[in-house]
């Protein structure tokens, strides 16, 4: 499996060929919400709404043999494209792996100068939320 | 007269750059208006030449300072048709104009059990003060429903008055929605039964003639910078005997007459209500603002306006996939709409991405979103200084981004 530092580059690699084209890449980010699991109705609930996001993003995270993982929604498509792309990174990795995750890419692809500062520190409160729960299960599994 | 844009265009230096790679377009008028060289030159001037503070200073440029200050005062006075410039406060803003009334008027004027009347229309800061006043007295606040198309629906307006009403809070022009309320027709009803009227006219100022006395409004509150004029800056105007009946706002410098230790007697109108230095470069460019749409004229403003909102119309409203919100007869120039299966913030994003500027989401107008079932709209606003140009660059990138979606 490629490690995450391995995706990234990927996903910086993609977001290259889009160049300087605003447009495009907003549209790309679009697109890739599409790629994201349905999110389950029942877990369409206040409580695991992301505070601190503009737009309203639920999340949900699991252990499945040490493995963690996502599902998450939310209402709005340049925001769903992004989780996507969290998810992409993260999902399915160790507590561990996910804790020690250096992410650089969001930077690396100069997603703050696209989506500007609301949407910017939507992103970094999923990522830290992504994180909490992997530090939850961590806590759990060393119990 | 029909307006000259190029030439309204040249004296607004901010409007002339490129934006994500394209020329901006701006249409958040609503929010804030952009700001022509003549009040850029003025607040510079103020610093440069003339700055001190004002009143009582025994020196040459605290005498200009507070004259030019208090002509700002008389072009307000002109501006909206009041009777003397005392009855023009100087606020930080509409929002602050309000809560002044609210704490002020209504601290001294409405009692447990009275009741003030808010329209489904209002923004918050028409709403949150006077639900403050209500917690903290005991009166109750009354709202006006509103049709699908967003206009008042009179009839329920008529049954909420009665001699328990002692305030009417309405908007003048929405900024979510930019319809026009029948505003003389509600002051009379309310007159009436014996109520006062406020008009937020933090969007109608800068559209429509607004002329306290033929509307014989008790309160009008607005902001200067959505008139071309300077942040930080509003203007509360009531009527001379309700000003002086009402206690003062904030206590400090300039408010009072005299202080000893033991009792203080406040100031003659307006300057009871204006503790503190106020925004004197502030103050002072917004004449030169005032100046500006009185010399391009409001009604020539208005029609050009009316054009452009009428053209965006045109252009988009035939187009699969886009739903205006807001359809009243009479309306300023704003034009909100959603786009089918889409988020108003992809839509403003995707439109920053074309340099065209608008405004996104619920504008402060929360329970008037819930009213009409939605989470918020995109709007566009528009000033004199929009041409036809950008409303069809707009409706293109309007129209590319609803096929996404609505094929």
């Amino acid at each position: 499996m490629s490690t995450i530092a391995d995706i990234q580059n990927e996903i910086v690699a993609e977001f290259e060929i889009l160049g300087d084209d605003r447009e495009s890449t907003i549209f790309y980010i679009m697109e890739l919400g599409g790629n994201l699991e349905p999110y389950p109705e029942d877990l369409r609930k206040e409580e695991y709404i992301i505070q601190g996001c503009q737009s309203k993003v639920w999340l949900v995270a699991e252990e499945k043999e040490g493995k963690v993982h996502y599902r998450a929604d939310s209402n709005t498509d340049i925001t769903k494209g992004l989780i996507s792309l969290l998810i992409r990174v993260l999902d399915r990795r160790s507590p561990k792996e996910i804790l020690e995750a250096n992410l650089d890419f969001i930077p690396r692809i100069g997603m703050g100068n696209i989506l500007g500062s609301q949407r910017s520190n939507g992103l970094a409160a999923m990522m830290n939320q992504m994180k909490r729960y992997a530090l939850a299960f961590q806590t759990k599994q060393n119990a | 007269m029909a307006i000259q844009v190029n030439s309204i265009r040249s004296q607004f230096p901010i409007l002339h750059q490129e934006v994500n790679g394209n020329p901006l377009i701006y249409f958040d008028n609503a929010a804030t208006t952009q700001k022509p060289k003549v009040v850029l030159d003025a607040i510079q001037q103020y610093y440069e030449v003339d700055n001190s503070n004002i009143h009582r200073g025994a020196h040459t440029l605290a005498d200009r300072a507070t004259q030019q200050f208090e002509e700002t005062r008389e072009s307000v006075r002109a501006f909206i048709g009041a009777k003397e410039s005392a009855e023009i406060i100087f606020t930080r803003g509409t929002t602050e104009s309000i809560n002044l009334v609210a704490k002020t008027f209504g601290s001294a004027f409405i009692q447990k059990g009275d009741e003030i009347i808010i329209s489904t229309l209002e923004h918050h800061s028409n709403i949150v003060p006077w639900q403050m006043l209500c917690e903290q007295n005991g009166a109750i606040l009354r709202i006006i429903p509103i049709t699908d198309t967003g206009e008042l629906i009179w009839e329920e307006f008529e049954k909420l008055l009665s001699s328990k009403t002692k305030l009417v809070s309405v908007v003048h022009a929405s900024n979510a929605l930019g319809t026009i309320n029948p505003v003389k027709r509600i002051i009379d009803a309310a007159h009436a039964v014996g109520a006062k009227v406020l008009l937020d006219g933090a969007q109608s100022t800068s559209h429509l003639d607004v002329d306290v006395q033929a509307l014989d409004c008790d309160f009008l509150a607005f902001s200067a910078h959505k008139l071309y004029g300077p942040t930080g800056l509003g203007v509360l105007y009531g009527k001379r005997e309700l000003l002086e009946a009402m206690p003062p706002f904030l206590g400090g410098g300039e408010m009072i007459r005299e202080v000893t230790f033991e009792k203080t007697t406040y100031n003659t109108i307006p300057f009871k209500f204006e503790a503190g230095t106020p925004s004197i470069a502030e103050v002072i460019a917004f004449k030169s603002a005032l100046d500006f749409i009185t010399s391009t004229g409001k009604a020539n403003i208005h029609r050009h306006e009316n054009d452009l909102l009428k053209y965006v119309v045109d252009l988009l409203q035939d187009v699969k996939g886009i739903i205006p919100v807001g359809t009243a007869a009479e309306k300023v120039a704003v034009f909100s709409f959603n786009i089918q299966s889409m988020h108003p913030f992809d839509v403003g994003q995707l439109l920053d991405a074309k340099g065209i500027a608008v405004r996104t989401g619920h504008h402060c107008t929360q329970p008037l979103m819930r009213r009409l079932g939605i989470e918020g709209t995109v709007r566009a606003s528009f000033a004199a200084y929009n041409t036809r140009n950008e409303v069809e660059v707009f409706a293109q990138a309007v129209t590319k981004i609803a096929s996404l979606k609505n094929k």
